[in-house]
C-alpha cells in the first residue's frame, strides 16, 4: 500500500468544483481587465498554472506530516504576521504584503490555514472538554493570536474571518450561549443602527418579560434576568458611543450607506452603486462573455479583486450567478460532509475550519458587493484576482483532500 | 444539533444572497436603465431637412451650415483670450460668463459655448480653432431661405419642448422640429429619420469604442424634398399688395384645389428666425398682441362674410326652387321685414330680378329670397337645417382639411344655434334674415371664401384646399383628388355666374376691368367694433372681395379681405384683379392701379389699436435677416428692392 499513487482516494467531486471556479474566475478576470492597461489576466494565468506543482506538493506530503507539524506551521504563520511591522510593505494603506522584487505576497492568506492547523491539532492532541472554561480560553487564544496581528496591518476584513472558528469550537462542544451571545451581539448592533437605541432597550425588556413569565417556575430567576437587561442596556447604549466616536468616519460611512441614511452615489456609496448597477444589469442570462458594458466601461472599482463577483453578475445573468454560488455552496457542505466522516478528530475538525474559512469569505464578499453588507476588503475564494489568496485557498483545501484521502491508510 | 449549525447558516445565507441578486437582476428594472445611462452613448446623425420648392420649381427653402462653438472647461488651457474674444466677436465679459455657465452644467462634459454661427463668422475661427485647446465646433444644419416672403406658409425650425420629447419617443432633448406652417404639417417628410450611433464609454464618461461593432447603429435617412402649391410669382406680389395693410389673400386654382397664394399682413422674412437672432425676434413677433405677425389671417381669421355670402343665398334659394332667374323683387332702397325692422339698400332700387340683384348687390333681393327658402317649410327649425346643409356642402362651419397645421371652422348656424340664443323659441324667418346677406351669425374665414368661389367656378364642387403639390417618391393624400359635390344641382351656377360676371361690367366693380379678362367677382364690407379704452367702437368696415377667373375655364378663385380697408371696391377688389392679372398674364398693365395699392397705407387707423407700428415691424424684417444682407437698406422701400435682386438671381 505504500507506493500508491497520490491519486488514490482522493475526492474528484471537490476537485472538479474547485477547478471550475478557478476556470470561471479567470474568465472573469479575463473580462474585466479589458478596460483597464493592466494583464491582470495573464499574471493570474500564472498564478493559476503555478498553483498545479503546489497542489502536488501538498498532495505528495505524507498525511500525518500536517497533524505533527501543526504547531510549528502556525508559529512560522504568526512570525510572518509579525514580520510585516518590521519588513512589510504598505499597499493603499495597509502593511499587509512582503515585497520580493516586484512580487509581493500577503501572508495572512496562508496564516487561515495555519489557524486551521493549529486548532484541530489544540482540539485533537488531548481528551479536550470544552465546556472548561480553561480550554475555552486556551482555544480562544490560538484564534485571537493572529487577529491580534492582523487587525492593526489594518486588514478588518481578514481579521473577520476568524470570527467563524466559534462556529467550528461550536461544534466540538463549546457552550452554546458563545453562539447565542454572538448572535444577539450582531442582532442588537444592526438593530440599535437601524432604529433609536431606546427602542431596542424596549424590545429587549419585553421579550426578558416574556421570556421571564413563560418560563417554568423553576427556572425563573430575576436576578438573572435584570442582570441580562442591564448589560443589554449598557451594550445597546455604548453602540452608539462606539459608532460615533470610536468608529472612524469611512466606517460609519459604509453602515450608513447599506441602512440608505447616506444617498452619496459619486462619493462614498460609489462602489456600491456601481457594484448594484452592474450586477442588476445582467438580467436573467446575462449580456453575454466580454459584452459587459459596466465591465467594459471600468465603472466597478476594484474589478477583478473583491468586485469580480460583479462581472459575473452583468455578463451571465441571473443564470450564470446561480451557478456560481451553486458551486460555492456544493463545495462547502461537500467538505462538511466529508469532515463529518473523518476518522480523527484533527481532520474533522480541520475540514470544519476549511468549510468555514471559505464560506465566510464567500458570503461577506457577495452580500457587500450586491449590497447587504458593507464594504470591506475579503476576496471572493477562487475567483478574486491574487496570487497569495489563490495560493492560500489552495493551500488550505487541499491539505483537507489529502487528510481525506488518507483516511482509508488510518487503520 | 451541533453538527446542523454550519449547513444551515450555508444554506440560509447563500438563499439570502440569491433572493438579493434576483431582486437586483430581474425585480429591479431600474438598474439597468441606470447601466444604459452611464455605459452607452448614443450620438446621432442628423440628416438634411427636405427642400421645398413652389409649383414651378423655384427653390423657396434650402439648408445652410451653422457652427456651434462647444466648450469642454475643463481643457481650456490658458491662451489669449483677447484675440479669441475679437474672433468670435463677443467681450471678454461674455466670455467669462459663457465658461462659467458651462463650468455649472459640467467641467467635464462639452456645452455650447456660442450657438448657430453662419458660415462667415465661423471662417475667421475656424483656422485658429486648434490653438484653443478646450473648444471645438459642431457643423448644424439651419434654414436658409431664398426668399423673404412665405413666412406663414413655411413656418419654422425650432428646438423641440420637453412635453414633445416625453411623448414622442422620435425626438430627444435639443432637437429641431418644424413649427407652423408647412415645417410642421409635414414635419415627418421633411426632416427624414436620424441615425443612431451607439458608443460604449468607460467610467470617465470617454468614448472607448463603438457599442457591439456597430450591431445596432442605424444609418440616417435624407429628409424628402417637395413641391407647394404655391405660385411664388403672386405669393410675393400678394404680399407685397398687402405692406401697411392687415388682412389675408387666399388664391385657389379651382380644378385641383391647389393653394396658389396664402397672404397674411403684417409678415415677417422668415430668415430672421434663423441664427444667433432668433429668439429675439420670435419673441418680438410673438409679443406683438396688436398686428399680429404670427397670426395667419387667411386661416384663422373669421369675419361676417357681408355680400359675397348672398351668393349662396341665391344658389339655396334656386335649389329649393322658392324663385328662379325671373322672380322680381321691388326694392324700394330697402327692406322693411317686421314691424320697425328695416334693412338699408345700397342698389339703384326699383324693380329687380337675380342678375341685376347679384351685380348691385341688392339686399332686398336676397333677403326676400332668403325668407322664402324659409318659409318654404313650416318649420322655421327645419328649414335653417336644410339651409345649415346646403352651407356646409360648400365647406363652411368645419375644418376643411387642408393641410396646414392651424384653422377655424367658421359658422354657419343651424336650429341648434338658435335654440341656444333662443330658448324659449320663438324665433322666425325675419329673426334670422341677417343671415341672407352674410351678416346674423355666419362667420367665414378667407379660405372658405376662397374655396366658395373655386366651387362655383367649378360649378358645384371643390377639392379640399392644399399646399401640397409632389412629395419625391410618395403620393399626395387621396383627401386632395377626391371630388366634393354640393347640394346645389350644377345648372344654377349658370344664372349666378352671369351676375358675378356683370359686377365687373356694371356692378360695384366696374372700375376693376382687366382689358381681355372675364373676371367673375362679388364686393362685400363686414362692420367690425374694437375695444379701445374700453370703450366699444366702430371701426372701418373691413373690405372684401372674392372671385375667379377666366369666367370660362377658370384657372383661379380667390379671397381678399382687408381689415379696416373700407368699402370692398377701394381696396380689397383692386388687389384680387391685380393678383388675378398678375397670375394669368404675369405683368400688369394697370400701373397706376397697382402704384395706389402698394402706396395705400392703412397704419394710421390701425394705429388706434395701439402696438407696434408697421415701420418697426418693417425694420425688424430688414435689419435682422442674417442671409441678404440687407443691413444697408433702411427704408420702407426694402420689399420692392429685394424683390428687384431676387429677380435678378433667379
Amino acid at each position: 500500500m505504500k507506493n500508491q499513487s497520490i491519486t488514490n482516494n482522493i475526492d474528484w467531486i471537490s476537485i472538479i468544483i474547485y477547478a471550475s471556479l478557478v476556470i470561471l474566475g479567470w474568465l472573469n478576470i479575463y473580462s474585466s481587465s479589458l478596460s483597464s492597461m493592466e494583464n491582470t489576466h495573464e499574471k493570474q494565468l500564472i498564478f493559476i498554472i503555478l498553483t498545479i506543482p503546489l497542489i502536488f506538493i501538498v498532495l505528495s506530503v505524507d498525511g500525518k506530516f500536517y497533524e505533527k507539524y501543526a504547531s510549528i506551521i502556525f508559529g512560522i504563520s504568526l512570525l510572518t504576521l509579525a514580520g510585516l511591522f518590521l519588513f512589510g510593505k504598505t499597499i493603499a494603506g495597509q502593511r499587509c504584503w512582503y515585497a520580493i522584487g516586484s512580487f509581493t505576497i500577503q501572508p495572512s492568506e496562508f496564516a487561515k490555514a495555519a489557524t486551521a492547523l493549529a486548532l484541530a491539532k489544540y482540539l485533537s492532541d488531548t481528551q479536550i472538554n470544552l465546556k472548561e472554561v480553561n480550554r475555552q480560553i486556551q482555544a480562544l487564544a490560538i484564534i485571537l493570536l493572529p487577529v491580534i496581528l492582523i487587525l492593526p496591518q489594518p486588514d478588518p476584513g481578514s481579521a473577520l474571518i476568524y470570527s467563524v472558528f466559534i462556529i467550528v469550537l461550536y461544534r466540538e462542544g463549546l457552550p452554546s450561549w458563545y453562539v447565542w451571545t454572538g448572535f444577539i451581539t450582531i442582532l442588537l448592533f444592526v438593530l440599535t443602527l437601524v432604529l433609536e437605541p431606546q427602542y431596542v432597550i424596549l424590545i429587549a425588556l419585553a421579550t426578558l418579560i416574556l421570556v421571564h413569565f413563560k418560563s417554568r417556575l423553576a427556572d425563573r430567576n430575576i436576578v438573572l434576568s435584570t442582570i441580562l437587561f442591564a448589560i443589554i442596556s449598557g451594550f445597546v447604549l455604548s453602540v452608539n458611543y462606539v459608532f460615533e466616536n470610536v468608529f472612524k468616519q469611512h466606517h460609519r460611512d459604509r453602515f450608513n450607506i447599506l441602512l440608505g441614511k447616506t444617498v452619496d452615489l459619486k462619493g462614498i456609496g460609489y462602489n456600491t452603486n456601481q457594484s448594484e448597477i452592474a450586477i442588476g444589469s445582467g438580467g436573467w442570462f446575462g449580456k453575454g462573455f466580454l459584452e459587459g458594458t459596466q465591465t467594459k466601461g471600468g465603472f466597478v472599482p476594484e474589478q477583478h479583486t473583491d468586485y469580480i463577483f460583479t462581472t459575473v453578475g452583468e455578463e451571465w445573468g441571473f443564470v450564470g450567478s446561480l451557478l456560481v454560488i451553486a458551486l460555492f455552496s456544493g463545495l462547502f457542505l461537500r467538505i462538511i460532509y466529508l469532515a463529518e466522516r473523518q476518522k480523527t478528530k484533527f481532520s474533522r475538525v480541520y475540514g470544519y475550519c476549511v468549510a468555514g474559512i471559505l464560506f465566510t469569505h464567500f458570503f461577506v464578499n457577495i452580500a457587500m458587493v450586491v449590497g447587504i453588507f458593507p464594504t470591506i476588503g475579503v476576496p471572493l475564494p477562487f475567483f478574486s484576482y491574487g496570487g497569495s489568496g489563490l495560493w492560500g485557498f489552495t493551500i488550505l483545501l487541499f491539505i483537507f483532500i489529502k487528510m481525506d484521502a488518507n483516511k482509508v491508510n488510518e487503520w | 444539533m451541533r453538527k446542523v449549525l454550519l449547513p444551515s447558516l450555508i444554506i440560509i445565507a447563500t438563499s439570502l444572497l440569491v433572493m438579493r441578486i434576483f431582486y437586483l437582476q430581474i425585480v429591479d428594472d431600474t438598474l439597468k436603465l441606470k447601466s444604459e445611462n452611464n455605459a452607452i452613448k448614443k450620438k446621432y446623425e442628423y440628416p438634411e431637412r427636405g427642400y421645398m420648392y413652389d409649383r414651378k420649381g423655384k427653390l423657396l427653402v434650402a439648408n445652410q451650415a451653422s457652427y456651434d462653438i462647444m466648450v469642454i472647461p475643463r481643457e481650456v488651457k490658458k491662451t489669449d483670450t483677447l484675440e479669441f474674444c475679437q474672433l468670435l466677436k463677443i467681450t471678454k465679459e461674455d466670455f467669462i460668463k459663457k465658461i462659467e455657465k458651462a463650468k455649472v452644467y459640467s467641467p467635464r462634459l462639452p456645452s455650447v459655448f456660442l450657438s448657430q454661427l453662419n458660415k462667415s463668422e465661423f471662417a475667421a475661427f475656424q483656422e485658429k480653432i486648434r490653438k484653443y485647446e478646450g473648444f471645438y465646433f459642431q457643423k448644424r444644419s439651419l434654414r436658409d431661405y431664398e426668399v423673404d416672403f412665405g413666412a406663414n406658409i413655411f413656418g419654422f425650425i425650432t428646438q423641440v419642448n420637453e412635453k414633445l420629447v416625453a411623448k414622442n419617443p422620435y425626438y430627444n432633448s435639443g432637437d429641431l422640429i418644424g413649427r407652423q406652417g408647412v415645417e410642421e404639417s409635414y414635419e415627418d417628410l421633411l426632416r427624414g429619420v436620424k441615425g443612431v450611433k451607439y458608443i460604449q464609454k468607460d467610467k470617465y464618461n470617454r468614448e472607448i469604442g463603438s457599442y457591439k461593432d456597430g450591431k445596432y447603429d442605424t444609418i440616417a435617412v435624407q429628409g424628402e424634398d417637395i413641391n407647394l402649391t404655391i405660385d411664388a410669382e403672386i405669393q410675393k406680389y400678394g404680399e407685397e399688395l398687402m405692406i401697411n395693410k392687415r388682412g389675408g389673400i387666399v388664391a385657389i386654382e379651382p380644378s385641383t384645389g391647389e393653394i396658389l397664394a396664402l397672404v397674411t399682413a403684417p409678415s415677417y422674412d422668415p430668415g430672421i428666425l434663423v441664427g444667433r437672432q432668433r429668439s429675439k425676434n420670435y419673441t418680438e413677433l410673438y409679443r406683438d398682441s396688436i398686428a399680429k405677425p404670427l397670426y395667419d389671417r387667411g386661416l384663422l381669421a373669421e369675419y361676417p362674410p357681408g355680400s359675397p355670402f348672398k351668393i349662396l343665398t341665391g344658389l339655396v334659394a334656386l335649389q329649393e326652387g322658392v324663385i328662379d332667374a325671373n322672380t322680381t323683387v321691388f326694392c324700394n332702397r330697402g327692406f322693411s321685414y317686421a314691424r320697425g325692422r328695416f334693412m338699408g339698400c345700397h342698389c339703384h332700387g326699383g324693380a329687380l330680378q337675380l342678375h341685376r340683384g347679384i351685380f348691385e348687390s341688392c339686399n332686398s333681393y336676397f333677403a326676400t329670397a332668403y325668407m322664402k327658402t324659409i318659409n318654404k317649410y313650416s318649420k322655421p327649425a327645419q328649414a335653417v337645417d336644410i339651409w345649415s346643409k346646403h352651407m356646409k356642402s360648400f365647406g363652411l362651419g368645419q375644418f376643411m382639411g387642408y393641410d396646414l397645421p392651424t384653422g377655424k371652422k367658421g359658422n354657419v348656424p343651424d336650429s341648434k344655434t338658435y335654440k341656444r340664443i333662443y330658448p324659449n323659441g320663438g324665433w322666425r324667418s325675419t329673426t334670422i334674415v341677417s343671415n341672407s346677406i352674410g351678416q346674423g351669425e355666419v362667420l367665414m374665414t378667407p379660405i372658405q371664401l376662397a374655396n366658395m368661389m373655386a366651387t362655383i367656378a367649378n360649378e358645384g364642387h371643390y377639392y379640399t384646399p392644399h399646399i401640397i403639390k409632389k412629395i419625391e417618391g410618395h403620393k399626395i393624400d387621396e383627401k386632395f383628388t377626391t371630388k366634393h359635390v354640393t347640394t346645389i344641382d350644377k345648372k344654377h351656377f349658370k344664372p349666378i355666374i352671369s351676375g358675378l360676371f356683370d359686377v365687373y361690367n356694371l356692378g360695384t366693380a366696374r372700375s376693376l376691368r382687366v382689358e381681355g379678362i372675364d373676371i367673375c367677382g362679388k364686393t362685400g364690407t363686414a362692420e367690425n367694433f374694437a375695444k379701445i379704452g374700453g370703450v366699444r367702437v366702430k371701426m372701418e368696415d373691413h373690405s372684401i372681395f372674392v372671385a375667379f377667373a377666366p369666367k370660362d375655364n377658370p384657372k383661379i378663385a380667390i379671397a381678399v379681405m382687408v381689415e379696416n380697408g373700407g368699402y370692398g371696391a377701394t381696396i380689397a377688389g383692386p388687389i384680387a384683379s391685380l393678383m388675378i392679372e398678375k397670375y394669368l398674364r404675369q405683368k400688369i398693365t394697370r400701373v397706376d392701379l397697382e402704384k395706389r395699392i402698394l402706396a395705400t397705407s392703412l397704419q394710421s387707423r390701425y394705429a388706434k389699436l395701439g402696438g407696434l407700428s408697421e415701420a418697426v415691424k418693417l425694420q425688424l424684417r430688414i435689419s435682422d435677416s442674417l442671409l441678404k444682407k440687407k443691413t444697408t437698406i433702411p427704408t420702407v422701400k426694402v420689399k420692392t428692392d429685394t424683390t428687384k435682386s431676387n429677380k435678378q438671381a433667379i
